[in-house]
Parts: C-alpha cells; structure tokens; sequence
C-alpha cells in the first residue's frame, strides 16, 4: 500500500491527542495540507491555527511547553525550519521544551511548487542546533513510530515528512525503535544509508544491482540525531564501499551524518548521492527521475560510481 | 497600594542593577532602569508570586521579551527574597545563574528564556492559550521594549493574541525612546504603539511608567478588560533615577566604571 507521511502523521497525532490532554498542535496556514487539522476531530480546542506567521507559531509552541503541555508545530519543511531557525534555536532548543517541529513536504517531492517550497537544506540546519533531535522516517508505519516516540520523549525535536505517496516499507504491527538503524537488505562489501522516500529508492537500486550480480546492503537510518553511531560503526566495518541516499542536499544532512562517524570511528570510500544544487518545477516522479533519485536514478549513479 | 514601599523596593533594585552591571563590567543598565518600576510594581503589588512559588507554574508568570533588561529581573528576584544579594555579583559569570540573558532552567523565578528580541510576546500568547486551556485564572505578564517592537514577530504576536482573545495577557511597552543605534524615531521610528496596538485589537493603556500610582491603575484596568489582551504603553526614561545614566542613548549596553558606580550609589543612596 501507498500512502504519504504526512497522512500518517494526521492518522497518529489524532490517536496521540485523544490520548494524552496536554498534546497541543500548531499549523501556520497548511493544516490541511501538513494534516495537522485532522486533530480537530477529536480535540478541536486544542488546535491553533497560528495564520502565516511561522514565528509566532515556533514561539507560542515554546510558550505552551513551557506550561506544560508538549506543542506539535507543523509547516512545510521549508518555512518550519529555514524560517525560523533562530526562533528554534533560542525560544525551544535552548531552554530545551517540548516543541516537535514537524515539516511537511520537504526535499524536492514537494513539486510543482519549486525551489522556493522545496527544502533540502532542512536536516543540515535543524541537526546542528544542540539538544534537538531529528528523525526521517521512510513510509507510513515508521512516521507513526516516530510521532509516538518523540510524543513520549521529553525535550525538542524536528520530524521530515513528505508530500507524495510511498510504498510501505513496514507493517504498521511491526515493533519499530526509531532510535536505531535497520538493515532492510543484507548484501556484502556495498552498503546503501538511505533515508525517508530514498529508503524505497535505494531498495529498488538494490533489485536493479542484485540483477547484475552485485548485492549491497540496505539500511535505513530514521534517527539523524542523535544518530545510532554503534549501528552504524558496525555496518561500516562490515562493508568496503558506503553509499548515500537522501533526498537532500549532499552537505550537511545524512551524507554528511555517515561521513562524521565514519571519519572518526572506522574510515571508508563514502559516495554521497542526493542534491547537488536547486532543483525547479515539475511534478515528483518527474523531478526524481530527473535528479536520479528515483529507483532507476540510485541504481545508475550508484553502478556509475562504481565504475568510476 | 503602599507608594513609599515601592518606592524603597524600586530604589534598592536600581542600587543592585547598577552593582551587578559594575561587577560584571558589562550589561545593560539603561533599559533595566527604564523597566524598574514597572517591575517593582508587578512583582510587589500585582502578580501573586512569592520566593516560596518562584520554582511553580501554578502562580501568574512574567516573560521579559526585553531579555537584556535581566540585571532588572534579577535585582527584582533579589528583591523578592528568591536568591541572595551576594548572588547578584556572579551576573554574565563563568557557571552563574545569572547569565547575560535570562535562562529559565538555570534560575527559578525566570519564566521564560529570551534575549534574542522579538521571542518573549509569542512565548506570553503560548502560556496565556495554556492557561485558558487549563481553566485557571493566573494572568501572563510579558516586558517589550520599544526598539524590540520593531521586529516583525511581536507584531504576529500581537495579531494572535487579539485573534484567541488573550485577556489573560498583559504587555507592557518600554517605552524610553532609545535604542543602540540612536533615537527609535531616528532609527526607523516604531511609534505610535497605542494606535498600532488599537489596530490590532488590543485593549491600550497608556502611562507615565514612573508614576506608581498610575502604573498599578493600568494594571488592575487591564484585570478587568474581558476578550481582549492589553498593552499598556508606558512612557519611561532610559536610565532612570542615576542623573548621567538618564536619557543617554550611550547608556543601553555599557557599565558604569567603579568611579561611574560609586557616584551613580551615592545618588541612590542618598534617595
């Protein structure tokens, strides 16, 4: 089944705020779009709808966590983050409250929309703000995992959701620990880090490269931060070549995250595949296959490096 | 209201900021002693807190938006019997409670975070929608600088808190004229406030904020104003009560030399 992670996150915040009665949620203007307006069906008062105005959003949200209640902020990844960098930095990550940013329509699959909606600088800016911490999950059950984990987790976080529909990666009775990588595919001597949609991606290279004799491995890696470095240190030494595969620019967010470890705990060949620059307009499977990041793409840039 | 009282509390706080900023040989004394006697007036005639709840949530709250106004907010916490005068000293310290600007986790009594300006009006409309939420009746209190009103966010603020009916919520305006790079009207002059905060549906008192009488008055009017949020708009001086400090734009971000504190105590001393 396909289904979007921003669909998932209205499915879950909804259960969450039934549940618990000091779950709040914000929207600046792109609660239907974000989902974050499905939590009006079960808890309409506790629902804001801050207008187009993500600053004020991020430091109301400070506001309530800091009266007790854990405040969901949600916008496009774009305007959530990039911002309202300072206002996270300052008003939610430094007195450290209990504001989860949750970015919707990240990286390039936004779409038609182009380069001013399409963040991919997002994780790069978000995980070098100390105390917060930054997951990217792939499909819907995983973006469920996640809004649970950090629902139940004190302290400020930032969540990558996306636009388009994914294919499912987990069942949604899976037991999912964000907090840990997961090897999706075991190959030998290749290893492919993958996160969010580029998760679906790489497993499709996988197929494609498997056909020609060549098996790599697969690994999901949710938690950008803190990142789980001993699973990552292991399949490091485990393989020769390291891919890897976001759908964000190639400084600063997961290439640069494997990279860092790499570098200090277990030194190895590292190709980092995802964006080198804007993208434009055009609608999302266009624009992946145009920056090869679709299935077909990853297999070609990954068989490329290794022929390089 | 016991005027003298205040006027005793208002004078030992203007005593400490200026030991703290002379300690510290930084600082900022002038905005501190603009806000000292609305602060003086809140935290000893209006807000219900005490050194015994300073560490609770259960009480009304004070966001200081201006945050480099904290040798004020400290002095008053002084003041207020929540830490030791000796404390004070340690202000803008290695490890001290007391940093540059305000950190909520280091020190009780420091409701929110803030110094980047711009940040404290959305944390107020935050606790104010929580405490409509949680039904109580404590009132949120937040301190906006002048020349801090001419960042865009305090005007989203501003627009929330009309919209969710934040008659919880109180701003006041330190209004003293001055900020680092000049005059505010010469610098890119923000006022008129009460006809910017009437527009954006606000209740607006405004006040000689050195007139105790008058201050409390606009407090215990804004109590009363139902459905909307207030901002009292208080005129002030830059400075206020240490005659060289009074007016002088150079005064926003400097200490006084331990010639400049001793004459600036002797004044106040002398009050």
């Amino acid at each position: 089944m396909a289904k979007a992670t921003r669909d998932a996150y209205g499915e879950i915040i909804q259960v969450l705020a039934a549940e618990n009665p000091k779950i709040v949620v914000l929207d600046a203007d792109l609660a239907g779009s974000t989902k974050a307006a499905q939590v009006k069906k079960v808890a309409p008062e506790r629902f804001f709808d801050m207008g187009i105005a993500e600053a004020d959003m991020i430091g109301v949200s400070a506001g309530l966590a800091a009266s007790g209640y854990t405040a969901f902020a949600s916008s496009f990844a774009m305007f959530c983050t990039g911002r309202v960098w300072e206002q996270i930095r300052n008003s939610v990550a430094y007195p450290g409250l209990n504001v989860k940013v949750v970015g919707s329509h990240s990286g390039i699959t936004v779409g038609e929309d182009g380069v001013t909606h399409q963040a991919i600088e997002d994780m790069a800016i978000m995980r070098d703000i100390t105390g917060l911490a930054v997951y990217v999950p792939c499909d819907a059950a995983e973006t469920k995992a996640v809004i649970r984990h950090v629902a139940n987790t004190s302290g400020p976080c930032y969540v990558r959701l996306g636009r388009s529909k994914v294919e499912d990666v987990y069942s949604e009775d899976d037991d999912l620990d964000v907090t840990k990588i997961r090897i999706l595919k075991s190959g030998t001597k290749i290893a492919v880090f993958a996160c969010g949609l580029m998760v679906q991606s790489s497993l499709e290279a996988a197929k494609l490269l498997k056909k020609e004799g060549i098996d790599v491995t697969v690994v999901d890696v949710c938690a950008i931060k803190p990142c789980d470095e001993e699973g990552i240190v292991n399949i490091l030494k485990d393989h020769d070549t390291i891919f890897t595969v976001e759908e964000h620019s190639v400084t600063g967010g997961l290439g640069s995250m494997i990279c860092e470890v790499a570098a200090e705990y277990c030194p190895r060949r590292i190709y980092r595949i995802g964006m080198y620059g804007f993208a434009g307009s055009g609608s999302w499977d266009v624009l992946l296959k145009e920056y090869k990041l679709d299935g077909q793409g990853v297999y070609e840039q990954i068989k490329e490096r290794l022929q390089g | 209201m016991d005027v003298e009282a205040l006027r005793r509390h208002a004078n030992n706080i203007r005593i400490n900021i200026i030991k703290e900023t002379a300690a510290a040989k930084s600082g900022h004394p002038g905005g501190s002693l603009s806000a000292t006697d609305i602060m003086t007036v809140l935290y000893f005639e209006i807000m219900d807190f005490t050194a015994e709840n300073a560490g609770s949530l259960d009480r009304d709250r004070f966001v200081l938006s201006k945050g480099h106004a904290s040798p004020a907010l400290y002095a008053v916490l002084a003041e207020k019997g929540v830490i030791d005068e000796e404390e004070l000293l340690t202000f803008r310290g290695l490890h001290t409670r007391l940093q540059g600007h305000p950190d909520m986790n280091a020190l009780d009594g420091v409701d929110m975070t803030t110094g980047s300006l711009g940040q404290g009006l959305s944390a107020a409309v935050g606790m104010s929608l929580a405490n409509k939420l949680d039904g109580n009746s404590h009132r949120i209190y937040c301190m906006v600088g002048d020349g801090e009103a001419e960042e865009g966010q305090i005007w989203e603020a501003a627009m929330a808190a009309a919209h969710y009916n934040c008659d919880n919520l109180c701003a006041v305006i330190d209004e003293n004229g001055l900020q680092i790079d000049g005059p505010t009207a010469e610098v890119i002059g923000p006022a008129p406030f009460e006809d910017k905060f009437r527009a954006f549906g606000w209740n607006v008192i405004s006040i000689d904020g050195h007139d105790y009488e008058a201050i409390y008055n606009a407090f215990m009017a804004a109590k009363e104003c139902k459905g909307k949020p207030t901002c009292i708009v208080a005129k002030t001086v830059k400075g206020k009560g240490v005659s060289f400090m009074e007016n002088q734009v150079n005064w926003h971000g400097v200490a006084p030399n331990a010639e400049q504190r001793d004459q600036a105590l002797k004044e106040l001393e002398g009050n």
